[in-house]
């Protein structure tokens, strides 16, 4: 009897609507996988375009091309943009399509909260990019948004602190959707021990965006009714405290980095492991590791505050606790590194992108390092080293590990191959410009160069004008990057269901492309 | 075109001729000229060495297995993906090389939080977008601007090459002044917006925030001409707001500070003077340049939504009294600064004049420093 139910429900397993309301109305974790990562990607060359502003202006001493007011709008919208439509969406993108398939579970648990939380976005990023056309222009008081500074702002100021709420609003449900998902949607035999890495660096950066979108709500809503409704709470003329805000700002902000760099960790160590022919190495290690910089997130943020005057206690707290992240981390590398060590490796695209990103990540995880030092970090505070050191861990961090989850899942999502020589050309030229845009950016600060200034003295124009032509060159790399994606989805060789001969894992026991709903009968875990 | 021809013939000059022209460009932080700065510098080294040493450890590991475990070499994948005693070795050896770099952090952090006995204190506080110095217990305070030189250059399509420019972007009208060899310590405050004062050769900088005092000191013993810039975003003129500090002989600077003295009392003499309208207006012009100019315009029209415009506005051409009020008071919870601390009664009188008859407005009368001086 159970059999003729199945046959019967397979004949009405339908495939996605027809048309551009398919997109719309969809409640299909690929669709809505889909949906997310386009978004981001659109997001990355909006922002990108942002940062060719930036490094035209900074090319050469003297102000050429834009007002300073100008300039300080595009270093605000960009890091908004690049972290809330860039990196974040294209992460839950990641999750959507991935999660439900590596738990072997039919779908996202919560489909219609999973529609509504992508279409929110469209919404705010409209609303914050609109900015630029009101009286008085886009934000221009740093992405940070510390008042008093940002109060000063014109009519835009009120549009982003919605888009804001908004952005926070889609994260909090992708997050709930992403835990609800992993607890109650597992095949039976999937124990949480034997989830893929991916999975659990997801599940651990849920609870962090639970934990910390709403602080940030918070915060900025502060900021609003001290705009327009005679609160000062961050004004110390009225009894309030402009270090408040920072307070509350970083204790959403610190964690906030690490949901942008855990799912990467995650990314790294299904691809690593699948270019190495060898299982991961310490995979229980690693995710102890994960929840240990999880918790230790939550009580470092004031290391972003070490010039504000704290008391002397309370910088050698931070200096510590900053300290300690270096161990959790530092063992994810090794196990990385022993996971290649004595395998069977090669270097296909996403391998070139995951080895990359280790090498990379690790060199803005040692400036990190150097930043926790407190009394060095009074002279590194505010400068290029800074944007030198958090541009290596979100673009040749999590940019590149999204890259490479790009390539190694691309083959997956739509049944073709991409062109290995392409790939391999377009991680050549990001990595030699990447490089070039931004290395040179730690000379630049340790000399003494402030970040955030349109025009700087003529000693530091050498390296300006590197990090400028490194930039130009990065950026047409990434336009490339869209020919390549946007080829293959088009056509190319036709992908097997394995894709990659040492992949492991529920994905790879699927078609190429996988069925509309995959999994509606639980796959057996061995 | 022109522009774009500019910047390109300017790329390929500077690419070329940079390593000759510009071999004074900085790869690292600099040694300093303080106790301290020296401290940081130190320590700067021994973490960046720790690290270097690390990375050639662990990216040397990650090159000799990218070399020899290829499957191209016929690499036969092992299995092994354990090892209890690795996890506890790579967790204990960082853990101890961190204690090595915190024992000597924490020892330079405490002695710079040493704000104690200082031998004379400076007040600093910042202003969008300039600097003020108060010698406490002196009697001297003034007002730091970016340079003439540099500010006429900066400006979008000046055509100036800043490379002509000395110190472009990092000299001052008005430069502190310090005694080499005392502890001068500082009391950090702002009036608007957070700024931070940081002298990359004094090994810090730290936050001037409105509403509260930080404190930090310096003690240099060499006379010198030390120069910074401000270092927290403070608006649409941050980069505009360096930092100079003339270190003198204790004999220079008691010079330099009597003559201090007497130059605010001739300022007050000259209040007395009646001024006409073409001394007003002329010397109006160079305050609004200096001051009011960043955000109004060069023009007066302002920019829609942030800063209104000057022309036609209804204070700059309705009562005079209102306008001097908004000029020496400001407007609370707008960028519109109190410009009574800023300016003296003559610069003020000079900008209302200015702003009343030039940049489109034609009210035709004048205020004097006399006025301003009954409404302190």
């Amino acid at each position: 009897m159970a059999t003729v139910t199945d046959l019967h429900d397979d004949h009405h397993d339908h495939g996605p609507a027809k048309g551009l309301m398919r997109w719309v109305t969809t409640t299909n974790h690929k669709d809505i996988g889909t949906l997310y990562l386009i978004f981001a990607l659109v997001m990355f060359m909006v922002g990108g375009a942002m940062a060719m502003v930036i490094r035209l202006e900074l090319f050469q001493p003297g102000l050429q091309f834009v007002d300073p007011g100008f300039f300080n709008q595009m270093t605000t919208v960009h890091a908004l943009v690049m972290i809330f439509g860039g990196v974040m969406p294209a992460f839950v993108g990641l999750a959507n399509w991935m999660l439900p398939i590596m738990i072997g579970g039919p779908d996202m648990a919560l489909p219609r909260m999973n529609n509504w939380s992508f279409w929110i976005l469209p919404f705010a990023f409209a609303m914050l990019l609109g900015t630029f056309f009101m009286d008085g222009g886009a934000p221009a008081g740093g992405w940070t948004l510390y008042p008093p500074l940002v109060l000063q702002g014109g009519d835009g100021f009120s549009f982003m602190i919605f888009a804001i709420h908004m952005m926070g609003i889609s994260s909090v449900m992708g997050a709930i959707n992403v835990i609800v998902t992993i607890l109650n949607m597992r095949a039976p035999g999937m124990t949480l021990m034997k989830m893929p890495l991916f999975v659990w660096t997801w599940f651990i950066t849920a609870y962090l965006l639970i934990a910390v979108m709403p602080v940030l709500a918070g915060a900025v809503t502060m900021l609003l009714t001290d705009r327009f409704y005679d609160t000062t709470f961050f004004s110390a003329a009225g009894g309030g405290d402009p270090v408040l805000f920072q307070h509350i700002f970083w204790f959403f902000g610190h964690p906030e980095v690490y949901i942008l760099i855990l799912p990467a960790f995650g990314v790294i160590s299904a691809i690593i492991p699948t270019f190495a022919r060898k299982p991961l190495f310490g995979y229980s290690s690693m995710v102890y590791a994960t929840s240990s910089i999880a918790f230790l997130s939550f009580i470092v943020w004031a290391h972003h505050m070490f010039t504000v005057g704290l008391p002397l206690q309370a910088e050698l707290f931070f200096m510590y606790a900053t300290m300690l992240i270096a161990v959790p981390t530092g063992v994810k590398v090794f196990n990385w590194i022993s996971t290649m060590w004595k395998g069977s490796l090669t270097f296909e695209t996403p391998m070139l992108f995951a080895i990359g990103f280790v090498i990379m990540f690790t060199i803005g995880g040692f400036s990190g390092l150097m930043l926790a030092i407190a009394p060095a970090d009074f002279q590194y505070h505010d400068t290029y080293f800074v944007v030198a050191h958090f541009h290596y861990v979100l673009v040749t961090g999590a940019v590149y590990s999204i890259m490479a989850s790009v390539y190694y899942w691309i083959p997956k999502w739509t049944g073709n191959m991409y062109s290995e020589k392409m790939g391999q050309w377009h991680f050549w030229l990001s990595t030699i410009s990447v490089n070039i845009l931004f290395f040179p950016q730690h000379f630049l600060g340790l000399a003494g160069m402030p970040r955030r200034i349109p025009d700087y003295s003529v000693q530091f124009a050498e390296f300006n004008m590197w990090s400028s032509i490194g930039g130009f060159a990065f950026g047409l790399s990434q336009v490339f990057f869209c020919y390549i994606v946007y080829k293959t989805i088009k056509g190319g060789e036709k992908a097997t269901d394995q894709v990659w001969e040492g992949a492991e894992g529920l994905e790879w026991t699927l078609s190429s492309p996988p069925p509309y709903h995959s999994f509606s009968k639980a796959p057996e875990i061995k | 075109m022109i522009k774009l021809k500019q910047l390109f013939a300017g790329g390929l000059v500077l690419t070329f001729m940079s390593s000759v022209a510009q071999a004074e460009y900085g790869l690292n932080l600099p040694l300093g000229v303080t106790e301290t700065s020296k401290q940081v510098y130190d320590l700067h080294m021994l973490i960046l060495w720790i690290c270097v040493v690390i990375g050639v450890i662990v990216f040397g590991a990650m090159i000799y297995s990218m070399i020899y475990h290829r499957k191209s070499r016929g690499a036969v994948a092992s299995q092994f993906h354990e090892s209890m005693a690795a996890e506890i070795i790579w967790t204990v050896i960082p853990f101890v090389i961190l204690i090595v770099m915190a024992v000597p952090a924490t020892k330079v952090l405490v002695e710079m939080h040493d704000t104690s006995e200082a031998d004379m204190k400076i007040k600093v506080t910042g202003y969008q977008w300039k600097w003020r110095y108060e010698y406490i217990g002196e009697g001297v305070d003034f007002f730091s601007t970016l340079d003439a030189a540099s500010n006429e250059a900066r400006k979008l399509g000046s055509d100036i090459d800043p490379s002509t420019v000395e110190n472009y972007l990092l000299n001052v009208d008005n430069p502190l002044v310090i005694p080499a060899g005392k502890k001068v310590g500082f009391l950090l405050t702002a009036s608007d917006v957070i700024h931070s004062w940081w002298v990359p050769d004094f090994g810090w900088k730290k936050d001037a925030i409105p509403g509260f005092v930080n404190e930090a000191w310096v003690k240099v013993d060499e006379p010198g001409v030390y120069r910074g810039q401000c270092a927290e975003l403070c608006g649409r003129d941050h980069g505009f707001m360096p930092i100079v500090v003339e270190v003198k002989s204790q004999a220079d600077y008691e010079t330099w500070l009597a003559e201090q003295k007497t130059g605010a009392a001739v300022a007050q003499v000259e209040v007395i003077k009646e001024l006409d309208s073409a001394e007003l207006n002329s010397k109006g012009k160079d305050i609004y340049n200096a001051n009011c100019v960043a955000c109004h315009q060069q023009n007066g029209q302002g920019v829609p939504g942030v800063f209104p415009a000057i022309t036609g506005s209804t204070i700059a051409t309705g009562d005079i009294n209102q306008h001097i009020d908004m000029i020496m008071n400001g407007k609370a919870g707008t960028a519109m600064a109190a410009f009574k601390e800023q300016l003296n009664d003559v610069e003020l009188a000079a900008v209302v004049t200015y702003q009343r008859n030039s940049l489109g407005n034609n009210v035709g009368d004048v205020v004097q420093p006399t006025a301003i001086a009954a409404l302190r």
